[in-house]
C-alpha cells in the first residue's frame, strides 16, 4: 500500500500535556471574584463600579505600554480587581488608577513581569495609595444596599491633585471602631458584610465561598488560609484568656477587616508565596501572627497588608529552608 | 469483595499525576501474530551497555533463533536471527534513537516454514540456578518494559546481598500501551513459568505481580491461575503515574524505599516487566531466545490498532501498513509511550527488543505551546514520585547553571515527565534535566580521562 508520508514532527518527551495553563488558572481566580464584586455593587452602589474600572484600566494600561504579551493571561486584571477590592468605595478615582499603574509598574514589570515579582502587585499599588493619599484611604462610605445605587459615595470624580469639595458621610470601620472606641461589631453583620469598609472587606462570606471554590479546583494552596486564620484564632484565644476584655474576640479577628480577602486572595498569590507545602505553613503562620500585633499593638487598626508583604519578603528564605527531601535520601 | 476492601488492599507512593488513559483502543484486542516480511534490520545495539559483537558475515544462512551476535561484556546482550534467511549486509542503518547503527540485515528465505532454529524443552529443575541465568544471559533477554537494560545482569545478585523480594512489573502506567495487560491474560502460563524460574536464580523469598487497578480482569485471572505452591501474590496498585518506575513500584509494594543512588537489589527487591517472564518462560518451554515480542500499535492517527507479536527487526512501515496505515493527520509517531517514549521521523526504522508500543498522535493532540515564565504554583512539586524541586531545577537549567543542579539532587530525576505534564507554564522541565544530565554526565568522563593521561 503507497500513501503519502504525514509530516512528522520530532520533539522530546512528554507528549501527553494537562490542559491547564497559567490563562486557565488566573480566568479561574476572576471568575472566583466576580461574586464578591457584585457583592460590593450592592452594598456601595456605582462607586465600587467605579472605582474597579479605574484600578483594572491603570493595571492593563501599564500592562499593555510596557509588555504586549501576557496582558491576555488575566494576571493584569486580577491585580487591577484585587486592588479595587481593597480600597474604599468613596477614594477619588484618579488615585485608583494611579495605585494600578504603580500596581503593575512598580509591584511587578520592574522585576521582569509575572512570575519574577517579590511582592503582591496589588498590594504594592495598595501601600502606595495609603502613604501618598492617607486621608481618601481612610475616609469610608456608609453602605446603601441598593437604596440609592446611582448615588456617586464621596469624591469619586475630584479632578487630579485638586482638593476634594464635597462633603461626605462618613462613618469608621469595624476595626477603627474597635481601635479607637474599643466598640465591637456583630458577628453576623461581619458576616454578611453590613459594615463600613474596603469594596472587598465587608462581605466575608462571599470570599469563603470563592475560596473554598478554588481551593476545590486546586487553583490556591489551601494550607496558607488556613494556617493564617488558625494562627489568628489560637493566638487571639489566648490573649484574651491572659487578659478577658481587653481584646476583641478571635472571630472578630478572622471576620473583620481585610482578612479574608488577604488570606484567601491576597496571601495565596501563587507567584509570591512558598512552593513547597511546609513553606506554605510558616508563611501562613508568620503572616496569622504579624497580623494580630499590628492590629492590637501597632499604630494601625489594620494590618493584614503589611504582614502580606512582609512574609512576601521572606518567602525566598523560606523556599531556600524548606526544600523538599528527596526519595530515598540517606539518613 | 466489598468495595471497601479492594481500597484497602491498592498500594500505591506519593505524588504522581493522572494523564487519561486511551487504552481503549487496543485493551480488549488479543494479539496477533503479524505475517513475515522480507528484510530485517537487526541493530547490534539495541539494550543498554556495550553493542554486540557480530558472529556471522554477509552471505551466511541463518536460522530463526540462530545466534548472530555475542555479547560485548557481561553488561550487554547477544542476538539471535528473528528469521531464518540470508545475512545480506553489515551496516550503518537508521535506527530509533535517531543515529546510524551498524546492523545485521537478513533477507528471509520465502520457502523456509520458519520453525524455530534448535527447539527444545530446558528442564529448569535439574538444572542449577548458575545453569539457568546462562540459559537466559545466551538467550538475549533484555528488560523489555522500554529500557531494555540486560536481564541476566539483573538477576545475577552481586556478593554480599540478597533479593528477597521478586517484583513483577505489571503495572504498565504508560497511556495508550496495553501489551502487558494482554500477555497477562493470554500468557500467564509462560510468565509464571519465567517468575518460578527467576525466584530459583535469585534465592527470593516471596513475588509480588504489581498490577494497576485499570487491569481489573488480569488481577482476577491471575488470582485463579496462580498455584497455591508458589509463594506469588498479585498486588493491585493505584492507577497512576508512574506507577510502573522500578522505584515507585517497590515503595508502593514493600513501603520501602531504594536508597538515593543506589539500585534495588540494595533494598532486597528485584524487578523485572511481564514481558520479560513471558520470553523467559517460553525460552525454556521452546528454547526460544528473545527473537520477537509484543508491541502495541496505537494512537488516533492508527486507523487499526492492534496487539501484535513482531519478529525483531522489522521495519516500521511494514508494521504500520499492516494496521492500515497512518492517518494523514499524524503529527507523532512515537516508540514507546507519551509520556517517555521516543518520537521517530524515519518510517525504516526497526521493532527492537525495547519497543514496548507504537503510537500516533495527531494534531488534534500535538501543538506547540508557548513557554511562559514560571509562577510557582508548585504542581511540579506535588507531582515528583522523588519529591524533587523542579521548578527550582528548572530555573537553574534554563540559564545552564548545571554545577548548581547537583545540589538539588539533579542526578535522582528518574526523568518521567510529570513535571512537564502539569507544568502551567509549559516549561520544558525534564526534556531541560535531561540535556543536564547529560552535559554533567560528559563532562564526569571529560575529568576522568583528564586523569588518566
Amino acid at each position: 500500500m503507497k500513501q503519502k508520508k504525514p509530516l512528522l514532527l520530532l520533539s522530546t518527551s512528554p507528549f501527553l500535556k494537562q490542559r491547564e495553563d497559567t490563562t486557565y488558572i488566573m480566568w479561574q481566580v476572576v471568575y472566583a471574584m466576580i461574586p464578591i464584586l457584585v457583592a460590593a455593587v450592592y452594598y456601595f452602589g456605582i462607586s465600587a463600579l467605579l472605582v474597579t474600572t479605574a484600578c483594572v484600566a491603570g493595571t492593563l494600561l501599564t500592562e499593555w505600554v510596557f509588555t504586549r504579551d501576557t496582558i491576555k493571561d488575566g494576571s493584569a486584571l486580577i491585580t487591577g480587581i484585587l486592588l479595587a477590592l481593597t480600597l474604599p468605595p468613596g477614594i477619588q478615582l484618579w488615585m485608583a488608577f494611579l495605585g494600578g499603574v504603580v500596581s503593575i509598574a512598580l509591584g511587578k514589570l520592574i522585576f521582569g513581569g509575572i512570575g519574577y515579582n517579590i511582592f503582591n502587585p496589588a498590594l504594592v499599588g495598595r501601600a502606595f495609595v495609603q502613604s501618598a493619599f492617607p486621608v481618601a484611604i481612610t475616609t469610608w462610605a456608609p453602605q446603601s444596599n441598593l437604596s440609592d445605587f446611582f448615588q456617586v459615595k464621596g469624591a469619586n470624580f475630584t479632578f487630579p491633585f485638586f482638593k476634594s469639595n464635597v462633603d461626605v458621610v462618613t462613618t469608621a470601620t469595624p476595626l477603627a471602631k474597635m481601635k479607637f472606641e474599643g466598640l465591637t461589631t456583630h458577628t453576623m453583620d461581619l458576616l454578611i458584610g453590613n459594615t463600613a469598609g474596603s469594596l472587598g472587606e465587608t462581605c466575608g462570606i462571599v470570599i469563603l465561598l470563592a475560596g473554598l471554590y478554588l481551593a476545590f479546583r486546586k487553583m490556591l494552596n489551601w494550607r496558607i488560609p488556613v494556617s493564617i486564620f488558625g494562627t489568628v484564632f489560637i493566638f487571639s484565644v489566648i490573649l484574651n484568656l491572659i487578659s478577658p476584655g481587653v481584646y476583641p474576640s478571635s472571630i472578630f479577628q478572622i471576620f473583620s477587616g481585610g482578612m479574608m480577602l488577604g488570606a484567601v486572595f491576597m496571601a495565596t498569590d501563587m507567584v509570591t508565596s512558598p512552593i513547597t507545602q511546609k513553606g506554605c505553613w510558616i508563611f501562613g503562620i508568620g503572616i496569622g501572627f504579624l497580623v494580630v500585633v499590628i492590629r492590637l499593638f501597632g499604630g494601625l487598626p489594620e494590618g493584614v497588608m503589611y504582614s502580606i508583604l512582609l512574609m512576601n519578603g521572606a518567602t525566598p528564605l523560606i523556599n531556600r529552608m524548606t526544600q523538599p527531601k528527596i526519595y530515598g535520601a540517606h539518613k | 469483595m466489598s468495595a471497601s476492601a479492594m481500597i484497602e488492599k491498592v498500594k500505591t507512593f506519593r505524588h504522581g499525576i493522572h494523564p487519561a488513559e486511551f487504552k481503549d483502543y487496543t485493551k480488549n484486542l488479543p494479539i496477533e501474530r503479524i505475517p513475515f516480511t522480507n528484510e530485517y534490520v537487526l541493530p547490534l545495539s539495541q539494550h543498554l551497555g556495550g553493542p554486540s559483537r557480530a558472529v556471522v558475515k554477509p552471505g551466511d544462512k541463518v536460522y530463526r533463533g540462530q545466534l548472530i551476535a555475542e555479547a560485548s561484556g557481561f553488561v550487554s546482550a547477544t542476538l539471535h536471527a528473528s528469521v531464518t534467511g540470508k545475512v545480506k549486509a553489515i551496516e550503518s542503518r537508521n535506527h530509533p534513537s535517531g543515529n546510524l547503527v551498524k546492523s545485521i540485515i537478513i533477507e528471509r528465505d520465502p520457502y523456509s516454514p520458519q520453525t524455530l532454529h534448535n527447539e527444545r524443552k530446558i528442564d529448569w529443575e535439574k538444572i542449577s540456578p548458575k545453569e539457568a541465568l546462562r540459559e537466559i544471559q545466551m538467550g538475549g533477554f533484555v528488560g523489555l518494559g522500554g529500557a531494555a537494560f540486560p536481564t541476566h545482569v539483573k538477576l545475577a545478585v552481586p556478593p554480599g546481598k540478597k533479593a528477597r523480594f521478586f517484583i513483577i512489573n505489571a503495572a504498565e502506567c504508560e497511556p495508550y500501551l496495553t501489551t502487558d495487560h494482554r500477555m497477562m491474560l493470554e500468557q500467564a502460563d509462560s510468565m509464571l513459568l519465567g517468575i518460578r524460574i527467576s525466584m530459583k536464580i535469585l534465592g527470593a523469598e516471596k513475588a509480588y505481580i504489581g498490577i494497576e487497578t485499570n487491569k481489573p480482569d488480569a488481577i482476577e485471572y491471575l488470582r485463579q491461575v496462580i498455584p497455591s505452591d508458589m509463594a506469588c501474590e498479585v498486588a493491585p496498585v493505584q492507577t497512576k503515574y508512574p506507577q510502573g518506575a522500578e522505584k515507585m513500584l517497590i515503595t508502593a509494594i514493600l513501603k520501602r524505599d531504594v536508597p538515593s543512588g543506589k539500585l534495588p537489589i540494595d533494598a532486597e527487591v528485584v524487578v523485572h516487566n511481564v514481558g520479560t517472564l513471558v520470553g523467559i518462560g517460553d525460552l525454556f518451554k521452546h528454547g526460544k531466545p528473545l527473537i520477537e515480542r509484543v508491541v502495541t500499535i496505537t494512537g488516533p492517527g492508527i486507523h487499526r490498532p492492534a496487539n501484535l507479536m513482531i519478529p525483531l527487526g522489522m521495519k516500521l512501515n511494514q508494521v504500520l501498513d499492516y494496521c492500515g496505515g497512518l492517518k494523514e493527520n499524524t503529527r507523532q509517531l512515537l516508540f514507546g509511550g507519551p509520556m517517555m517514549g521516543a518520537p521517530q521521523s524515519f518510517l525504516d526504522v526497526p521493532i527492537m527488543k525495547g519497543t514496548s508500543g507504537i503510537v500516533a498522535l495527531t494534531d488534534k493532540e500535538v501543538f506547540p505551546r508557548k513557554e511562559r515564565a514560571c509562577i510557582r504554583c508548585s504542581r511540579c512539586i506535588d507531582a515528583c514520585p522523588v519529591f524533587l524541586n523542579p521548578s527550582r531545577l528548572g530555573s537553574f537549567a534554563r540559564v545552564k547553571r548545571y554545577e548548581e543542579m547537583m545540589d538539588f539532587h539533579l542526578m535522582d530525576c528518574i526523568e518521567c515527565a510529570s513535571c512537564s505534564y502539569v507544568c502551567p507554564s509549559s516549561i520544558p522541565l525534564v526534556q531541560r534535566f535531561r540535556v543536564a544530565k547529560g552535559m554533567l554526565r560528559e563532562k564526569q568522563a571529560r575529568e576522568r580521562a583528564g586523569k588518566k593521561s
